[in-house]
């Protein structure tokens, strides 16, 4: 069935690497969200924000591919903050606990803002 | 060398003015008539034309031969044999020389360059006779198909009848040649309906008529007498003097109660229908003779109540009796299974075709007309109030991604529902979760694999069942992810499926036989909108 393909474009905003993610994350979403996570954290930010303001899907999968993004930069030491995310995918990310280690806003400017205390 | 005797015999007939005579050419422009000669297959003179090389004087040839006496009979002297391409195509007969003198050197000469130049242009014009006959007679066939195949549709229901509590199927697919199935529902007193399932011996027209005969007999007794043993028996009794000779109709009919779920059933030499039932495939069988075979017939009449859940399958043989291109049959034990493994009529008949066509293969033409009827009555009961409403029901690939698909299909069909957006969400997320692990872990990712998808509401509920073909492993038990294991990289990533399942849906129920996992989502319906946040 296709999908929107996932797509992901790094870029920085202040000191911290914004990630904007669109499309559908699941199995097909690896290789480019792993890609996109090593070209944010190219210049050592201590922050790495997520954009989902345009992604229509993540399924388990999808979810399994930011668990291991957050347990990189959390080896890393670096905080991942994210943005955009709808009522729905916040509730998953609330029932998953993934919010409990992933600060969630509602836009990037109080993303990329926030405080360190106030991501984790 | 076997065409040369009928290339012999057309042109002995066709050639009046060569024709051999017994007396000499009066004038240019007489017409002579000769009688013909018959040269038959075995006939040596075949084999010595056919050496000659050129014109022969018969009067001294010394041969066996019943055609040289006929010859000789007829008046003929010379006789020149035609031959294009070293085959013998024809002769050219001639009586006695006008001048009464002997046929020269010269005139056997010029007489050969003749045959010689003649020979190839009759080869040409009897070709072009038999492909003229031959395109007569593919137009006269195509012509019998076309009228079979009107007679057939125009006695085929139009449409399906809408029984409560019930799901009727239909599937008629004609072979080329067209043969004799046919099937039909009528409608009986009491809010009873009749359902046949027929196969006329022989193809074509002839079987046409047939069908169309027995199927206006059956319309006109079936209300009337309405016990299938009386209505077979009566069918039968007419159908015996009307029948054509080596004709006879083989016929399942099935009277129907859909209140009770009660089917009364006698069968004239028909396929035995299969029900698909919770213990299993069950035949239901009943002795009786073909229809129009021998009067005064009586049939034995049976019944069983079918239960929610319970589906028939009612087959002409055109699908059992399929071969693949090893001759192999694909066989009414296949089709028992099929059905048996099978949770909805419509469903059913698509699995059937498709597992006919990989059976089959490509390019084979189908042998017969197959014809499928499928009764399947509702899970939650006779179709009353507080029943199940069935939504939708369809079918996806396991090929991954696929549960966008039955994300989009599932969403359709709750529209009318009024489920709260949210709800509504989760329920999406749900059915999508629960579709990829039927594909992945159910199905193993093998597209040919379907899984089923069922969309049903009552009062209460709306249920979503989702269905694989992997029972020979049980539904995991769902366990709350560890995520501080998982970020410190002690546990995989993954892991998640099931229990997003569990937290968006108000019930998660299971099943697994051993052939299926079903996998039930319950979203109840009266709840407050958005009670579960």
């Amino acid at each position: 069935m296709p999908g929107a393909e996932f797509g992901a474009e790094v870029r920085q905003h202040d000191s911290t690497g914004v990630i904007d993610l669109h499309g559908e994350i699941n199995l097909g979403a690896d290789q480019a969200l792993l890609a996109a996570y090593e070209s944010a954290v190219r210049g050592d930010p201590k922050t790495v924000v997520l954009n989902f303001a345009h992604v229509d899907y993540i399924n388990s999968t999808g979810i399994a591919l930011i668990v291991g993004l957050l347990a990189r930069a959390r080896k890393e030491h670096r905080t991942v903050r994210a943005f955009g995310l709808s009522e729905h995918y916040r509730e998953i990310f609330a029932i998953t606990r993934l919010s409990d280690f992933m600060g969630i806003y509602p836009d990037e400017d109080s993303a990329v803002t926030a405080t360190a205390a106030a991501s984790s | 060398m076997t065409t040369i005797p009928s290339n012999l015999r057309r042109v002995l007939r066709r050639e009046p003015r060569v024709r051999p005579t017994t007396e000499p050419v009066a004038a240019p422009s007489e017409r002579v008539e000769a009688p013909t000669v018959e040269i038959a297959p075995n006939d040596p003179l075949v084999a010595y034309f056919s050496g000659a090389t050129g014109a022969v004087d018969i009067s001294t040839l010394q041969l066996d031969s019943p055609a040289l006496e006929g010859l000789r009979e007829a008046g003929i002297r010379l006789v020149v044999p035609l031959v294009s391409q070293g085959e013998l195509i024809g002769l050219l007969n001639l009586g006695p020389r006008r001048s009464e003198q002997e046929y020269s050197a010269d005139d056997r000469k010029l007489l050969n360059d003749l045959a010689g130049h003649a020979a190839p242009a009759v080869r040409v014009a009897q070709l072009v006779r038999e492909q003229e006959a031959e395109v007569r007679q593919r137009e006269r066939i195509e012509q019998e198909l076309r009228v079979a195949q009107l007679i057939q549709q125009q006695f085929l229901p139009q449409e399906l009848p809408d029984l409560p509590g019930w799901r009727v199927g239909a599937y008629y697919g004609p072979a080329r040649e067209v043969g004799g199935d046919f099937y039909d529902f009528i409608q009986l007193p009491d809010d009873q309906v009749g359902i046949v399932v027929g196969d006329v011996t022989d193809k074509g027209v002839p079987a046409a008529l047939v069908m169309a005969t027995t199927h206006s007999i059956l319309r006109a007794e079936a209300p009337r007498l309405i016990a299938p043993s009386d209505v077979l028996t009566r069918v039968n009794d007419l159908l015996v003097d009307e029948m054509p000779a080596h004709m006879f109709v083989t016929c399942l009919y099935a009277v129907l109660n859909p209140a009770t779920g009660r089917l009364r059933y006698a069968n004239a030499g028909h396929n035995v229908p299969y029900v698909s039932t919770e213990a299993g495939v069950t035949e239901l069988r009943a002795t009786g003779m073909p229809l129009g075979l021998l009067p005064g017939m009586e049939y034995e009449e049976k019944e069983a109540t079918l239960a929610p859940g319970e589906i028939v399958l009612l087959h002409s043989d055109g699908l059992a009796e399929a071969h693949n291109g090893q001759r192999e049959m694909f066989g009414f034990p296949r089709v028992a299974a099929l059905t048996g493994e099978a949770s909805d009529g419509e469903v059913l008949i698509d699995r059937l075709l498709k597992e006919l066509q990989e059976f089959t293969g490509p390019g084979l033409e189908q042998e017969d007309d197959i014809t499928l009827v499928t009764l399947g009555r509702s899970a939650a009961g006779d179709g009353g109030a507080g029943g199940e409403r069935e939504l939708a029901i369809f079918e996806v690939a396991s090929e991954p991604g696929n549960e966008r698909l039955a994300i989009d299909q599932v969403a359709k069909a709750v529209a009318g529902l009024e489920l709260a957006g949210p709800r509504l969400e989760r329920l999406k997320t749900a059915v999508g979760e629960a579709t990829m692990n039927a594909i992945e872990h159910g199905n193993h990712n093998r597209p040919e694999l379907p899984v089923e998808i069922r969309v049903v509401a009552d009062d209460t509920d709306l249920k979503v069942r989702i269905t694989d073909q992997g029972g020979e492993r049980p539904i995991p038990e769902v366990e709350t992810p560890d995520l501080e294991a998982k970020l410190a990289g002690l546990q995989t990533p993954r892991g998640w499926g099931l229990f997003l399942i569990q937290k968006m849906v108000d019930e998660l129920r299971t099943a697994v036989d051993e052939h299926h996992h079903t996998i039930e989502l319950v979203m109840h319906l009266k709840e407050a909108p958005d009670a579960r946040s």
